[in-house]
């Protein structure tokens, strides 16, 4: 299967490409380039899945890990060396699925989305480094490889949100978010190099007899990693760069900022889940609350935001908390005994994947169409955007776990793991399903139901979006509703024996009333035109309303901590120190410098003689101090 | 005596010899309308010799002619090396060739270029001190006359004057050391001298006068005060040769033979070259600070850069003789490159060498001033260049022989040097002038040896399987 190299180099020539010819391309040339660049990685991605899982089971009853191209690029001692490589194992083909179909049809949205937009050719180049940067991530043979193309990601990251760069609020958004996500990834290097250090490898799997002493180092190793995981996946309290990123066109939204990149902590830790549930099952659990913790913040918050992007923003570092909080309750690696979360980690970041992909492309329509974000400036759109209408409410009756949608399999799967871990967990996350429900139903009845901004309307009708903006969202729609009935434990699980999905009818009953009443509520409170409950409560509550909308003042806590203790009582001392003594070292140097040239400069006279005599002088002298000592 | 070792063992001499016969005979027979196939012809000629040689045909290493001529895979790669850097070294040199007052001597620069070639190759691969002597004069001696090419120029012909001087007064000490080697030893073999050096003092200054000629060769301070007159007078080719392959086959050597024939005594060299070390690097650095003549800034560059590949030599290790091979691989291409784009520009622009001719010429050549910019970026040891990964590889090999101190020095040398490098990049990027250098084009020949530099600049550094091919054969201590 040496092919799938392929799958990085495409994307990358086509990113050297367009971006090299740059405005010289027609933006045309340059999209439709992209895109079929983006078509053939899929149809690869999807080539390789079909030959890997039919090529079947090993001996063991497990799909066997393939490393079908590999060199060493760096190496340190007999056992350390950095690779670059491909790896496909089950979860790695399962993230190329995801990546490749999220990008080729965000490929092919764009091309509506930002037509006319200047440095179109810019942005495609930027989408396919992106793309290589993520697939380069999952196909990672090794930490450190994975470190390199994570880093890659962030990168791309940083140019997307940046790409509006004469508005004031990307450029401050992109900073924030590589700014943040930099800080948390030192402690992912960090935890790297103590990992590559004790163990001697930087191998996922090392051999038991070589952990030996590192045993007791793993924790701190893994722990480490995990904090470059919650920053890249918005866990709480890294997850301020999540919301401002939407400052970056829509469907880089759907694509890095919900589908894709912000999973990558999730696949990072299912890619060390044997040696977390091995050697730090106590690392794992602390995830689980994080990811708790996160989830509930995340949705308290999302229902009061008034920008649509912002509602998904939240909601996608709420699933995500989901997904973390999946691998955390692990209590071993077989499903049936306390391993079910990964399998059901790895579902839910599947068809969430679609499905918040659709969410956000939808949503891309809707700017589109009243070119505003805010939902004061929506309201009955669903006489005018039908695609959009049927395929957004899709989306969320998925988000809310409705059966028979994709969203419902995965969810229930969670829940399960989450009861078989502690009720308590599994009460909490109930909650918190139930709260997704309810904000993702009012921000579907205040776009498309509610009170028409008839103003703004009768000036600007909405329309709905082109076909090359509705096809993906027609194809996301369709995978939505069926992704659930995958049998995907039959493909993916925690110790990668076949794994046979049963519904947990105790589990899935709560949960589908839980999302049942989220709803009724939402419709009570949002459906018609006057909000009379949920103004009220807005004003009976309005301390905690104001709190939750400036989303608990985390922002507010950052800004204290940086400007006011770290610019003033670090930064500031740390900066005369620089200013003072270590500049004044290197002028010192340099004056130094300056007047023994000027004092030495006899020495090249420019007479031959003269060079002779240092010549003999020099040699003779060097002899007489060895000959001393 | 069986003669087939010629062709088994010796084939890199050999061929390098019938390249040189075949280039003097081209400029012999070739007439009017031959002459203009003449650069094609031996970069052709080198290309084939370059890819006939690159592999070493033998994994041991053999000595034939009774020990007098040593073979080692090593060698050959260092041998490739070379080549490739001359190769590169003609196609830069085509558009000064093709001048007028040139024209007609075009023939000798390509036979007496390759016959100090050939020179080196039998210094690297000598196996007694007559053989190194006599590669090393063969070397020496053409090259005066390359430094005087353009004879008529007054500055040439005083660079050719100088080099000569110098390089008499370099060999005839060199020669006195080597006579108390024999002296004290009996022997000139390498092999044989070894087990009777004891360090005694005669055999300490034995060994420094043996080390002046070489360091005159790599110009080391103190023995380096020729460099900066010879550079600035001699053709830009030939500098560029000079600064780059004469310089890469002595450090070679240098190390081959302190390893090889004064293993016992290696706490006096290691002093020595500590020594050496300091005083090249800072000395240099201070004077390459001043320089207004961008040759001249070259020259002091190029000899901080020879303390540098003398950290190197110091570890005495593999390692060390590695990282050596990597650094002068890496210097090449850095050094090629700024020496191509200072002939280019000289040539299109009437001779303007000076570092204020060039202020505004990223507005005007904009390709050019690029290029600069990552040769030097490179020479200075910032990464992702090629030069960031030489300077780490032999700052480890003497790091891990102890030389703290040293190293340390050299760090801070860096940032010196980073200081003149970008004094440079200032004036092309940053600099306003009223009569920048006008734009132009570049031939066809200079643009594909640049092309390579650049692509040596950019993948060396990342690209590990050259250092590990280089590290497969090495030896040391």
């Amino acid at each position: 299967m040496e092919y799938t190299i392929l799958i990085l180099l495409l994307p990358f020539l086509s990113f050297i490409l367009i971006g090299l010819l740059g405005t010289r391309l027609k933006p045309a040339a340059a999209g439709a380039f992209g895109t079929i660049v983006t078509g053939i990685v899929a149809i690869l991605s999807y080539w390789t899945a079909f030959s890997y899982f039919g090529a079947g089971r090993d001996a063991s009853g497990v799909f066997p890990t393939l490393i079908p191209w590999n060199t060493v690029w760096l190496p340190f001692n007999g056992s350390l060396h950095i690779d670059l490589g491909i790896l496909l194992d089950p979860i790695s083909v399962m993230m190329l699925i995801v990546i490749s179909t999220v990008s080729l049809m965000v490929h092919i949205y764009s091309f509506g989305y930002m037509k006319g937009e200047r440095g179109f050719q810019r942005y495609y180049a930027f989408l396919s480094l992106f793309t290589m940067s993520m697939l380069g991530l999952v196909l990672a043979t090794n930490i450190f490889q994975m470190y390199i193309f994570w880093e890659l990601v962030g990168v791309s990251s940083y140019l997307l949100i940046g790409f509006y760069y004469t508005k004031k609020e990307a450029i401050a958004a992109s900073k924030k978010a590589f700014i943040v996500t930099r800080f948390a990834d030192l402690g992912f290097l960090i935890g790297i190099l103590i990992y590559g250090f004790y163990t001697g490898t930087f191998s996922f799997t090392p051999d038991a007899p070589a952990l030996g002493a590192a045993k007791a180092l793993l924790p701190l190793a893994l722990g480490l990693m995990f904090i470059g995981g919650a920053g890249k996946s918005a866990m709480f309290p890294l997850h301020i760069w999540l919301p401002d990123a939407m400052e970056g066109p829509t469907p880089v939204s759907a694509l890095i900022h919900a589908a894709t990149m912000v999973v990558a902590g999730v696949y990072l830790v299912a890619r060390m889940f044997p040696l977390f549930i091995g050697y730090a099952p106590e690392v794992l659990h602390v995830t689980a609350y994080v990811g708790a913790f996160t989830a509930l913040y995340a949705a308290v918050v999302a229902c009061v935001q008034s920008d649509i992007k912002r509602v998904l923003a939240f909601s996608t570092i709420s699933q995500i908390g989901f997904m973390i909080v999946a691998l955390g309750v692990c209590t071993s690696a077989d499903p049936h005994e306390g391993g079910l979360g990964y399998m059901a980690s790895m579902f839910h970041l599947f068809t969430h994947a679609m499905f918040k992909a659709l969410l956000f492309l939808g949503a891309g329509c809707i700017i589109h169409a009243v070119h505003s974000n805010e939902m004061s400036a929506m309201g009955g759109l669903r006489k005018y955007m039908p695609v959009t209408h049927i395929t957004f409410l899709v989306a969320c009756l998925a988000i809310a776990g409705i059966w028979p949608l994709s969203g419902f399999f995965s969810k229930d799967e969670i829940l399960a793991a989450c009861f078989d871990f502690s009720p308590v967990m599994g009460w909490v996350m109930t909650f918190i399903a139930g709260l997704t429900a309810f904000y993702m139903f009012r921000l579907y009845w205040c776009i498309f139901w509610g009170k028409e901004n008839t103003e703004l309307h009768a000036e600007h009708r909405p329309h709905e979006a082109p076909l090359t903006m509705t096809i993906p969202l027609i194809f996301l729609a369709v995978v939505t509703l069926f992704a659930g009935w995958i049998p995907f434990g039959e493909f993916i699980s925690s110790n990668g024996q076949a794994y046979h999905i049963h519904i947990d009818w105790n589990v899935a009953t709560v949960s589908l009333c839980v999302a049942a009443a989220g709803i009724a509520l939402a419709t009570w409170m949002y459906m018609r035109e006057d909000r009379k409950v949920a103004d009220g409560l807005a004003t009976k509550f309005s301390g905690l309303h104001k709190a939750a909308y400036h989303r608990f003042y985390i922002d507010e806590i950052y800004q204290f901590i940086t400007h006011r203790i770290i610019f003033a009582c670090i930064s500031t001392p740390v900066a005369w120190f620089d200013r003072h003594v270590v500049d004044g070292f290197f002028n010192m140097l340099a004056t130094v410098t300056g007047k023994v040239s000027w004092g030495i400069r006899r020495m090249q006279s420019g007479y031959v003689q003269r060079y002779g005599i240092w010549f003999l002088g020099g040699a003779l002298g060097l002899t007489v101090i060895l000959l001393l000592i | 005596m069986d003669y087939s070792a010629i062709f088994s063992y010796m084939y890199t001499e050999t061929a390098l010899i019938g390249v040189m016969v075949a280039a003097f005979l081209y400029d012999l027979i070739a007439g009017k309308k031959g002459r203009r196939f003449f650069h094609p012809f031996v970069c052709t000629l080198m290309l084939l010799f370059i890819a006939g040689t690159i592999v070493p045909y033998h994994r041991e290493s053999a000595e034939i002619f009774g020990g007098m001529y040593v073979y080692n895979p090593v060698f050959g790669i260092v041998k490739s090396i070379l080549a490739t850097g001359t190769l590169i070294v003609f196609l830069q040199a085509d558009s000064w060739l093709r001048r007028e007052d040139t024209e007609f001597k075009r023939g000798e620069f390509y036979v007496l270029t390759l016959s100090t070639l050939i020179g080196m190759d039998f210094m690297i691969s000598a196996g007694h001190f007559m053989m190194f002597f006599i590669g090393m004069e063969l070397a020496s001696v053409p090259m005066a006359c390359l430094v005087a090419f353009d004879k008529y120029r007054n500055n040439s012909a005083e660079a050719g004057a100088k080099y000569i001087l110098s390089a008499l007064f370099a060999s005839g000490l060199m020669l006195y050391g080597i006579s108390f080697l024999y002296g004290t030893t009996g022997t000139l073999y390498f092999d044989d001298m070894t087990a009777k050096m004891e360090g005694s003092p005669l055999q300490i200054l034995a060994m420094v006068f043996f080390f002046s000629g070489l360091g005159f060769k790599i110009s080391l301070v103190p023995f380096h005060l020729w460099t900066a007159d010879t550079y600035q007078g001699a053709p830009t080719s030939v500098t560029s040769y000079l600064s780059v392959i004469s310089k890469g086959a002595a450090a070679f050597t240098l190390m081959a033979i302190l390893v090889k024939v004064f293993a016992p005594m290696v706490q006096y060299w290691q002093m020595l070259l500590y020594i050496i070390i300091i005083l090249s690097i800072t000395i240099a650095n201070i004077f390459a600070i001043r320089q207004k003549d961008l040759k001249r800034f070259l020259a002091f560059s190029s000899i901080s850069q020879a303390g540098y590949i003398m950290l190197a030599v110091i570890s005495g290790t593999p390692y060390g003789m590695t990282s050596l091979i990597f650094y002068v691989l890496v210097y090449m291409v850095a050094n090629l490159a700024a020496f191509g784009v200072i002939s280019a520009v000289e040539q299109n622009s009437g001779g303007k060498v000076c570092m204020d001719d060039w202020n505004g010429l990223y507005r005007t050549n904009p390709k050019l001033a690029l290029t600069m910019t990552l040769a030097l970026f490179s020479l200075a040891g910032i990464p992702p260049f090629a030069g960031f990964f030489s300077k780490f590889f032999i700052f480890a090999a003497a790091f891990e022989q102890g030389f703290h101190v040293l190293v340390f020095i050299a760090l801070i040398n860096t940032v010196i040097s980073l200081y003149y490098y970008l004094l440079v990049v200032k004036a092309m990027f940053i600099n306003k002038s009223d009569s920048p250098i006008a734009s132009f084009r570049s031939d066809c020949s200079t643009r594909i040896g640049l092309a390579l530099c650049l692509a040596g600049v950019l993948v060396l550094g990342i690209a590990s399987s050259v250092y590990d091919g280089i590290n497969m054969f090495t030896f040391g201590l």
